[in-house]
């Protein structure tokens, strides 16, 4: 378990002053220009040690993503964009940073800035996040009033944050639909290559990080990186925001470090599964996106970018969703797909088209209002949408399908059993009520 | 160049080639939707997938990505692409499922059919079964406008429509909205289209989501016959194909001509068909106690020499028409000067053109290609869009390119593009020459200055003195070598023709309004209209005018003969467009009733009237021609016009009388007899007007 004086965000819980005396007090904006002072090639060279991975879901190498910038500028600006976009069901992290810890982020967009030789930085903040965009500017505002950020401030390195609030659509996380959004456009993923690196945000080098990763930036470079990646284990270091939702006792957000066991992290922070473990049924480990992983394999699971790719699923978020034998899963992953069916973008054709199908499929399916040889069916849809794809919508879609199926089919054709032995209209839950 | 290797086959392809030019360079079909070599990449339709080494380890859209954007092998191999693989099969058809299980099978009825991206590439690339049990998306079709209909079951969201309007016609009025499946094209709040280029969308649209409303039920493809003509709705002279059932043309459709129109057309030559069947004159007609009446070719013809008989030459002449061919022209003023006659004039609007002046003054020097080289364009008393829209869209093209300045001095209109309103008038332009104002200094320096001279600016008093003076702004010191930069921009499809064959007044000889004038004074006798319906019909007082032309609209009302002739898809003629390009059109199918064509009427009135014209066919007819012109037998080829002429143009330029220019063209759906005969012309007019006033209120 990870130690109180290893955490980085100490006011996760929103107990004390998120402003800027209170971020002060907790060590914010202490010797930054120090930092800045150490030049851009040693903060980028300090986060490729610290071995800091996407916060994002990809888990791509921080400092890696930093060093890809232009280091001589051809005249067009370069520009820091930071993704507070964070639409994925289950996944309620950086949310927590934006209205709680709001001056890690702002004082990590500075010092990020800096490192790419940006002198403006965006927020685009998801368009939910009413009171949480209002934090932030209101941190913006008093670093600015500090004169941490903006022109001529104390660090020496001229630098404009501005808060994008977008109008609500998932794609929009998406790094390129993102910049679209931010340019006023309607928000589709653009073609790549070219890479944001070098044709971002209004054609120029820019930068898209998550807000998480941007946020633990500067506990990095103030404790160095030895610290950071010793913590974890190797490839996947550090601390990380832990989201618990679902059939737990006590639902909540942690800051824990890489690679805690996912019974650890259940059983001591979110108050064990209900009913017990052995009542534990599945947990889809970080957002929706993420392929299902049964409870024979969350007995042993690490929770970190390895971890969950050796049991076939993935990292993603880190919000975990866990479900007890209470759920009907085939249910919950057709509402999922239901989900990605209504925030597919529409640009192209595989998800598009797929995402509909596979979606009308599974609420068959659930109620078992299907034959059995759709599920094979089902699964190549998958594939054929899998890859495909101009953004990794298509591929966020179809994973969570192939993950129910991989796992459990024997439920689906029990299901489809049951149908056609008493082909009666089932009552459908109303699932809109629900919402 | 880059080295890649595209299904075995080393090919070397410069970098910036998408993998789908670089697979077509290998002989390599690559399936495609969305993607047009004319418009922007949009990447998603994802049907030109194709499997490579070197690049990530998905399928990738090869319209979307650059043959540098691979990698080498380990040992600097080039890098390798598939087209045929397994994974490129399979990626294939599942697109091709993807995008035809919400497609509706409506091929029997749909006008697409036989001639559709989907249907052929369904049949190349997909598999014949079906997976899709659920129910098909139903989307409820937009109204666009009188020209596109539209069936939106069929749209497939390549997007390709929204992305013309936008880049190429200039109009932000198409687009997707909503998403996911939800997505559907449409103007919003179903606006009609106001471009003069939408019928294209027609053609850009790979299924029959977007149809011709006009053409919707008539007639299928493989029941056409196609005819490769040439356009005369305005003077570019856009390549087309006129597909023809029975005698009846059924729709024209453009061809592909990278120097003239690439492969747009505008709406009035794509519709215009309509008006090839109404109004139409299809016998003789003679007026008889004040009222026309049906008659014989040989009454018509014995009534025209008698009056031949009682009058004298110079008493006698003629004006040719819009539309008229260079061949109709040519045995129209060697008829006339066998009578002894020297008046006869091709300029019926009086532009002050001359063609002893040399060939340079009055076409479109640069060539339309040659305005995507241009620094600068200075666009004097003309309105492009309306008086040649596919050229307007050059021109935007050119704007698009990025680096270059737009001027316009004359009225102010959309015109698609940004630029910088100079001025109303002829003084303006006297600044701008002089190299005062900001646009006439950057103009002093620009190395490849193009100016267009539209009608509008002379057509008035001060014509010749705009000419001269934009002749003296294209040679100014300074411009790059051998870089002609005037452009004269007409209107009419005969004029450059008519120019270069000299159907002018001969010395002494009376010009279109001075036999106007001269007629309604009683001085002539006679006057032949060849498809002359743009002058004042009413101002011809007493004399005996023999209208030759294809419809009943001014000049016929007025005649007294009638000779029906055969309109442009009905004849083998050649056109000159305005860049003095010799283009030849067939013929698509034949002239109504007893109509005939105007070159076999003359022939056989030129015989009724006792001076027989020397030539029994057309193939003589144009011996005698290229005889006479040989550069007209120059099949599409512009003969490049000497500088000297426009040099000694410019040494003429003096007094620049003041006056403000005027936009001939009041109504760009109604500019000729055959477009004034179309009913789908009428409604389109209607539908601007309207605009108008809707934009007015």
């Amino acid at each position: 378990m990870l130690a109180d004086k290893d955490r980085i965000f100490t006011n996760i819980y929103g107990a004390k002053d998120w402003g800027l005396q209170g971020a002060l007090k907790r060590g914010s904006w202490d010797g930054t220009k120090t930092i800045l002072e150490a030049g851009r090639d040693w903060i980028v060279d300090q986060m490729k040690a610290s071995g800091l991975r996407g916060r994002g879901g990809a888990g791509f190498s921080t400092g890696l993503k930093w060093s890809f910038m232009p280091k001589v500028n051809d005249g067009r600006p370069h520009y820091l964009v930071i993704n507070a976009d964070e639409s994925e069901p289950g996944t309620c992290k950086d949310r927590e940073i934006l209205r709680h810890d709001p001056h890690h982020l702002v004082e990590g967009a500075l010092i990020a800035s800096f490192a790419m030789g940006a002198h403006v930085a965006y927020i685009y903040v998801r368009g939910e996040f009413i009171r949480e965009r209002e934090h932030l500017q209101a941190a913006i505002d008093q670093a600015y009033e500090a004169r941490l950020i903006g022109k001529n401030n104390v660090h020496g390195w001229d630098m404009d944050i501005y808060v994008a609030h977008g109008a609500g659509a998932y794609i929009c996380g998406e790094e390129t639909a993102l910049l679209e959004s931010l340019e006023g456009k309607k928000g589709q993923p653009r073609l790549k290559p070219p890479f944001p690196a070098n044709v971002g945000l209004y054609g120029c080098p820019t930068t898209v990080n998550n807000v998480e990763s941007i946020a633990v930036a500067p506990t990095i470079l103030r404790r160095g990186a030895a610290w950071f990646s010793s913590i974890g284990r190797p490839n996947n270091v550090g601390t990380k925001l832990f989201g618990i939702s679902g059939h737990v006792n006590t639902p909540c957000i942690v800051e824990e470090a890489m690679g805690i066991p996912f019974r650890e992290l259940i059983e001591k922070h979110g108050g064990g599964v209900r009913g017990g473990w052995d009542n534990l049924l599945a947990i889809i480990p970080g957002g929706a996106s993420c392929p299902i992983i049964p409870a024979k394999d969350c007995e042993e699971l690490i929770m970190d970018f390895d971890g969950t790719r050796a049991v076939k699923s993935s990292f993603g978020t880190a919000g975990v969703l866990v479900m007890d034998k209470s759920t009907d899963v085939i249910r919950a992953i057709a509402r999922i797909s239901a989900f990605f069916k209504h925030e597919s973008c529409g640009q192209c054709t595989p998800c598009r088209e797929g995402t509909g199908w596979m979606w009308r499929v599974l609420d068959r399916m659930a109620r078992g209002e299907a034959e059995k040889r759709e599920i094979d069916m089902l699964l190549q849809v998958t594939t054929q949408i899998e890859g495909h794809t101009i953004c990794a919508l298509g591929d966020a879609a179809a994973w969570p399908v192939q993950g129910l199926i991989r796992h459990f089919r024997p439920l689906i054709e029990e299901r489809i059993d049951l149908y056609s032995a008493n082909p009666k209209p089932i009552e459908r839950e109303m699932m809109e009520a629900a919402e | 160049m880059a080295k890649i290797i595209v299904d075995g086959i080393e090919v070397d392809v410069p970098p910036d080639y998408t993998l789908l030019q670089a697979a077509e360079a290998a002989g390599a079909e690559v399936p495609r939707f969305c993607f047009h070599e004319r418009l922007s990449i949009a990447g998603n339709c994802r049907m030109c997938l194709v499997e490579v080494k070197g690049g990530p380890p998905k399928p990738q859209a090869s319209c979307a990505m650059s043959v540098r954007d691979l990698r080498p092998g380990p040992n600097g191999e080039p890098p390798v692409m598939f087209t045929k693989s397994p994974m490129v099969k399979k990626a294939r058809e599942g697109v091709m499922e993807f995008l035809l299980i919400n497609h509706p099978l409506d091929c029997p009825i749909c006008d697409q059919g036989g001639e559709c991206d989907l249907q052929d590439q369904a049949m190349a690339y997909g598999v014949d079964k079906n997976r899709f049990a659920e129910n098909k998306r139903a989307v409820e079709d937009k109204y666009i406008g009188p020209l596109v209909k539209t069936s939106m079951n069929r749209c497939i969201h390549c997007t390709r429509c929204v992305r013309f309007t936008t880049e190429v016609a200039g109009i932000s009025e198409m687009g997707l909205i909503g998403r996911g499946e939800d997505a559907e094209i449409t103007t919003y709040l179903e606006k009609a289209l106001s471009s003069e280029l939408q019928g294209n969308v027609i053609d850009l649209c790979p299924v029959g989501a977007l149809t011709s409303k006009p053409y919707a039920f008539h007639a299928r493809p493989w029941e056409l016959v196609k005819t490769e003509a040439i356009d005369v709705m305005d003077a570019v002279g856009s390549n087309i194909r006129v597909d023809v059932r029975g005698r009846e043309v059924m729709r024209i459709l453009p061809r592909l001509n990278e120097a003239v129109n690439e492969e747009w057309i505008s709406d009035k030559s794509r519709f215009v068909w309509d008006g090839l069947r109404t109004q139409r004159l299809d016998r003789p007609y003679l007026r008889v106690g004040g009222k026309l009446r049906p008659a014989s070719w040989g009454e018509a013809f014995a009534a025209i020499a008698g009056k031949v008989k009682a009058t004298t030459g110079a008493r006698i002449g003629a004006i040719g028409g819009d539309l008229a061919s260079v061949e109709d022209l040519f045995a129209l003023k060697q008829l006339l000067v066998s009578l002894g006659s020297g008046n006869f004039d091709i300029r019926q609007d009086g532009a002050a053109l001359d063609p002893s002046k040399g060939r340079a003054s009055y076409v479109f020097n640069p060539t339309i290609a040659g305005i995507e080289q241009a620094d600068l364009i200075l666009i004097v008393g003309s309105n492009p869009r309306r008086e040649a829209s596919v050229l307007n869209a050059r021109i935007r093209k050119r704007w698009r390119a990025g680096g270059v300045r737009i001027g316009v001095i004359g009225e102010q209109a959309d015109l698609t593009y940004p630029y910088e309103y100079l001025g109303a008038g002829s003084d303006t332009l006297g600044e701008i020459a002089a190299g005062r104002l900001a646009f006439g200094e950057a103009l002093a320096k620009a190395k490849r200055p193009i100016v267009i001279v539209g009608q509008g600016a002379l057509a008035g008093a001060a014509g010749a003195g705009v000419l001269a003076t934009a002749a003296a702004i294209a040679t100014a010191e300074g411009r790059d070598e051998g870089w002609n930069g005037l452009a004269v921009l007409h209107m009419a499809a005969s004029r450059v023709g008519g120019l270069d064959v000299g159907f002018v007044p001969a010395a002494g000889g009376l010009d279109a309004a001075g036999m106007v004038k001269a007629a309604g004074a009683g001085e002539l006798d006679l006057l032949f209209l060849l498809g002359a319906d743009e002058i004042d019909t009413e101002a011809l007082g007493a004399a005996f005018v023999v209208y030759i032309g294809t419809h009943g609209d001014n000049g016929a009302h007025r005649a007294d003969v009638i000779l029906p002739a055969a309109a442009y898809t009905e004849k083998s003629g050649t056109y000159v467009n305005t860049e003095g390009r010799v283009q030849l059109s067939n013929r698509a199918s034949f002239p109504p009733g007893d109509a005939r064509e105007d070159w076999a009427i003359l022939r056989a009135l030129s015989d009724v009237v006792g001076h027989r014209l020397p030539y029994d066919s057309l193939g003589e007819l144009r011996r005698a021609l290229y005889a006479a012109y040989p550069h007209l037998q120059m099949i599409d080829h512009v003969e490049p016009a000497g500088l000297g002429d426009v040099a000694a143009l410019a040494s003429s330029a003096g007094g620049l009388a003041s006056t403000a220019f005027r936009n001939p063209i009041a109504d760009f759906y109604l500019t000729n007899p055959i477009a004034r005969a179309s009913a789908v012309m009428a409604e389109c007019s209607a539908l601007a007007a309207g605009l108008v006033a809707a934009a007015a209120e």
